[in-house]
């Protein structure tokens, strides 16, 4: 087996990856630096965000208007010395991509534009028309070619840490084009894999999105936190689940139900608002969960469409105009134009929530340092407790920015005079490795069905882990993702070949989130009360007392995961009340 | 939902096993609203997990699914079965060489793009604590337009000139070239010339614009080339008949110069 020997080994490659890559070369360019990613680049997920990034920007704002609102809109199971540190930090990181070169939307004068957003009570997302993910990304990736200090291994798919000494020294990828098994040795790795949300069947992720970061991590020792906490974007395309952004609502769409009442007035989110005069953090500029939340209220109360696509309720934009959509959310004209063929200068569109995001994952401090010594994280992948409960729409962008950045210093500063690794040890473990990737490959056995297990896997999480939730479904959660991992030891490869063996990373892939979609499983059921993105039908309040915590979920093997919990950090916001309403001051 | 039968033909390589390339045919149910895409995934997870594509976020937007559909370049989740009658061929890319039925090699793409410096090469360079570069809407739209590259490469098999000479940088590449260059905060123009105003670069173009057809984000990479051009000449001109005379790299970054001339 081929060894490669590194001095910080990154998975992932995408914005958070990409943002620490460009850290690490700046901070010392005689690191050497291995940037590993089951795709090329510009292919990952950060491609995919719309609305943009959030940061304290304009007069009329402050650091501690975007606190209490990261805060209040996690349901206050943010972490706040972290929350904190992100605030500061985040106008740093944009204006930086501003002199890298990324095209920000800008105002008469040149400055930088912002636009509102849900559940901020100021203007203070930074936007490039609604592709601001993919002009993060391709900003990053194009900043990056110019460090010799990075080496990319694109195309290779990551599979284990290596641990030794109690400590992280590198990770086992398949070269995917080959098929042949490399082994990097590195003093300090981090993970920047994205997001798990293919666990579920209707989601705005990308097909790459199976948390193999999360459950690499998971593996090896480091606890997810958080996990059960998954978010529902309120406005997706109801038969590709394609996102449309909230830039929508923050530009003056509003949502309606089939008696065109503007139902959101009906869940604490109002009074309404004039048609196309948009309040910040009230009606569509209200958070995310409690949007979605008021959906599925609809749904129970047969106010919602019944379309070829399943029940709809409809965002209209038609007041915005034809000028505004084009020059602020041509991606979205164009999306539902060529998808669900909506025109929606005409018509308003059919959407309904979707799964969007994970809050949950690997478990970091905000030096984005992981339990396990050596092992950092950023991004979708980890959970630093910046978005509690419930994430804000334009906080994550900014969060892999920060963190990604943050786990780059971190892994400069752990690197620093560490011994020689034990190659011997570290070898040993890649063949694990390989043992374990032959063995799928001879497996001839197997009874289940890849596509099957999946599908499984995905109908179980919708039915059980949806947007409300109760013990009885979430038992028959627990036990059906249980069963699926015991079967999924059985899944035969119909594809024995090496070279770019689809058939073999899908499978690995559902391994990834099966292990991921049982940390969720798990966790929701242990959390009895709800908060943000967990709501329970059977426990509907929040618990301060018991809950006001975080849940920590070790993987055990074949076994069931251990869970067990970490205090919130509070420094100056007690728990309070989430006013949406726009009575408020 | 409407269903609809469609049979797909499509192109296999295994160099594990193969000595040539062949035409599979599925024969998959599909819903009359799917994309191609949609298709592959059917057949993928209930007819033949063996075959073997890229896909990610079927928005058009990340640049995976790029293939030849009918002949055509086009990404798969973009290319609606509405459109099609009859079989729907599938090939590889074209002008790219094949790893594995639909999935091509793009390392001499990656390699060019790296070339052309596609990153801010400052004309002034100030501290992040001194704010933004201002950049006008005006300044914004000049450039704007050549940003939106999703790097799918649809316009590298879409152009005769690099399936005839694979040493010719290419419109996309060439485009980001030209994106950065137009940039109010750039001033690289001069270094990137080494490779855009060569043979390699935009004279090898002869102007098809068989590209800016099958872009699917609208980038228009002909037009940035033919600009291209012109900046080019211009430099030309000022070197070798103004006595003294500036460059038009230097015209360029003052406003609208080009735009006049």
């Amino acid at each position: 087996m081929e060894t490669v020997s590194t001095d910080v080994a990154i998975m992932g490659a995408g914005g958070a990856g990409l943002r620490a890559a460009i850290a690490l070369a700046e901070s010392n360019p005689k690191l050497r630096i291995a940037l590993i990613s089951k795709v090329y680049p510009m292919r990952s997920h950060t491609c995919a965000a719309e609305g943009g990034a959030a940061g304290v920007i304009k007069p009329d704002d402050s650091f501690d208007m975007h606190f209490d609102d990261t805060v209040g809109g996690g349901d206050w199971l943010s972490d706040q010395d972290c929350v904190e540190y992100f605030i500061h930090e985040a106008p740093k990181e944009l204006m930086q991509l501003e002199h890298w070169g990324c095209p920000w939307n800008r105002e008469a004068d040149g400055s930088v534009a912002v636009r509102p957003f849900g559940g901020m009570k100021k203007q203070r997302t930074w936007f490039a028309a609604d592709k601001s993910g993919f002009h993060i990304l391709h900003t990053l990736f194009q900043t990056s070619l110019q460090f010799p200090s990075i080496t990319r291994y694109d195309e290779y798919y990551a599979l284990d840490l290596l641990v030794d000494d109690g400590r992280c020294q590198g990770v086992t990828a398949l070269e995917m084009r080959s098929g042949e098994l490399r082994q990097f040795h590195a003093k300090a790795v981090i993970i920047a894999g994205g997001g798990a949300g293919r666990m579920f069947p209707f989601s705005t992720n990308g097909a790459i999105k199976t948390g193999d970061g999360m459950a690499m991590a998971y593996r090896a020792g480091a606890p997810l936190k958080d996990m059960e906490f998954v978010q529902y974007h309120p406005t997706g395309l109801p038969n590709t689940g394609s996102l449309l952004t909230e830039a929508c609502r923050g530009e003056g769409g509003v949502l309606v139900n089939k008696h065109g009442r503007r139902y959101l007035a009906d869940y604490g989110m109002g009074p309404e608002t004039p048609l196309g005069k948009p309040q910040l953090k009230t009606m569509e500029l209200g958070p995310r969960d409690r949007v979605s939340q008021a959906y599925w209220h609809e749904l129970q109360k047969g106010n919602t469409i019944t379309t070829q696509w399943g029940e709809c309720v409809l965002l209209d934009m038609r007041h915005l105009g034809e000028k505004k959509i084009n020059e602020r959310l041509p991606l979205v004209k164009e999306l539902a134009e060529a998808y669900l063929g909506v025109d929606i200068v005409k018509e308003a569109v059919p959407i309904r929530p979707v799964v969007h995001y994970m809050m949950g994952g690997i478990s970091t401090n905000t030096a984005a340092a992981t339990p396990l010594p050596g092992l950092f994280a950023a991004g979708e992948c980890a959970c630093v407790s910046l978005n509690g409960a419930n994430r804000l729409g334009s906080n994550s962008l900014v969060e892999l920015l920060v963190f990604g950045r943050r786990a780059a210093l971190s892994a400069a500063e752990h690197v620093q005079g560490l011994p020689a690794p034990d190659t011997a040890a570290l070898n040993t473990q890649a063949e694990k490795t390989q043992q374990r990737i032959s063995e799928l490959f001879s497996r001839t056995d197997g009874k289940e069905s890849m596509s099957g297990l999946r599908k499984e896997m995905q109908e179980t999480m919708e039915k059980n882990v949806g947007i409300y939730r109760t013990e009885a479904g979430l038992q028959e959660g627990v036990n059906k993702i249980h069963e699926l991992r015991q079967r999924y030891r059985r899944i035969k490869l119909t594809d024995k070949s090496s070279v770019f063996n689809t058939d073999l990373f899908q499978a690995l892939e559902l391994g990834s989130m099966l292990d991921c979609a049982e940390a969720v499983t798990v966790g929701a059921l242990a959390r009895k009360e709800s908060r943000g993105a967990h709501q329970r039908l059977d426990y509907i309040e929040r618990d301060d007392r018991n809950y006001l915590r975080h849940t920590m979920v070790h993987h055990q093997g074949m076994d069931s995961p251990r869970v067990d919990y970490l205090d919130v950090v509070i420094t100056k916001s007690p728990p309070g009340v989430r006013d949406y309403s726009g009575d408020h001051k | 939902m409407k269903e609809r039968t469609v049979q797909l033909e499509v192109l296999r390589y295994n160099p594990d096993t193969d000595t040539e390339a062949h035409f599979q045919r599925y024969e998959v149910v599909c819903q009359e609203e799917w994309v191609v895409l949609d298709a592959l995934n059917k057949i993928k997870a209930d007819i033949d997990p063996t075959l073997n594509y890229r896909w990610s976020c079927h928005m058009a937007v990340c640049g995976s699914c790029g293939m030849m559909i009918n002949g055509e370049p086009k990404l798969s989740c973009h290319a609606f079965l509405r459109d099609y009658e009859g079989v729907i061929r599938v090939e590889p890319l074209a002008h790219f060489p094949v790893e594995r039925d639909l999935v091509t090699a793009p390392d001499d793409f990656m390699e060019k793009l790296k070339r052309v410096k596609p990153y801010v090469i400052p004309k002034e360079k100030k501290p992040i604590s001194e704010g933004e570069y201002k950049q006008t809407p005006a300044q914004l739209m000049k450039f704007r337009q050549y940003s939106m590259c999703i790097n799918c490469m649809l316009c590298y098999a879409a152009c005769p000139q690099y399936g005839l000479t694979p040493s010719f940088i290419g419109p996309a590449a060439l485009t980001l070239a030209h994106r950065y260059n137009q940039d109010s905060r750039d001033g690289g123009r001069m270094a990137r010339q080494e490779v855009v105003a060569t043979h390699e670069g935009v004279w090898e173009c002869t102007f098809v614009g068989a590209c800016s057809e099958v872009c699917p984000a609208q980038v228009d990479p002909a037009s940035a080339l033919q600009q291209m051009k012109i900046t080019s000449s211009l430099d030309w001109i000022v070197e070798h008949l103004i006595p003294g005379g500036r460059s038009a790299g230097d015209a360029a970054s003052r406003e609208d110069a080009v735009d006049k001339s």
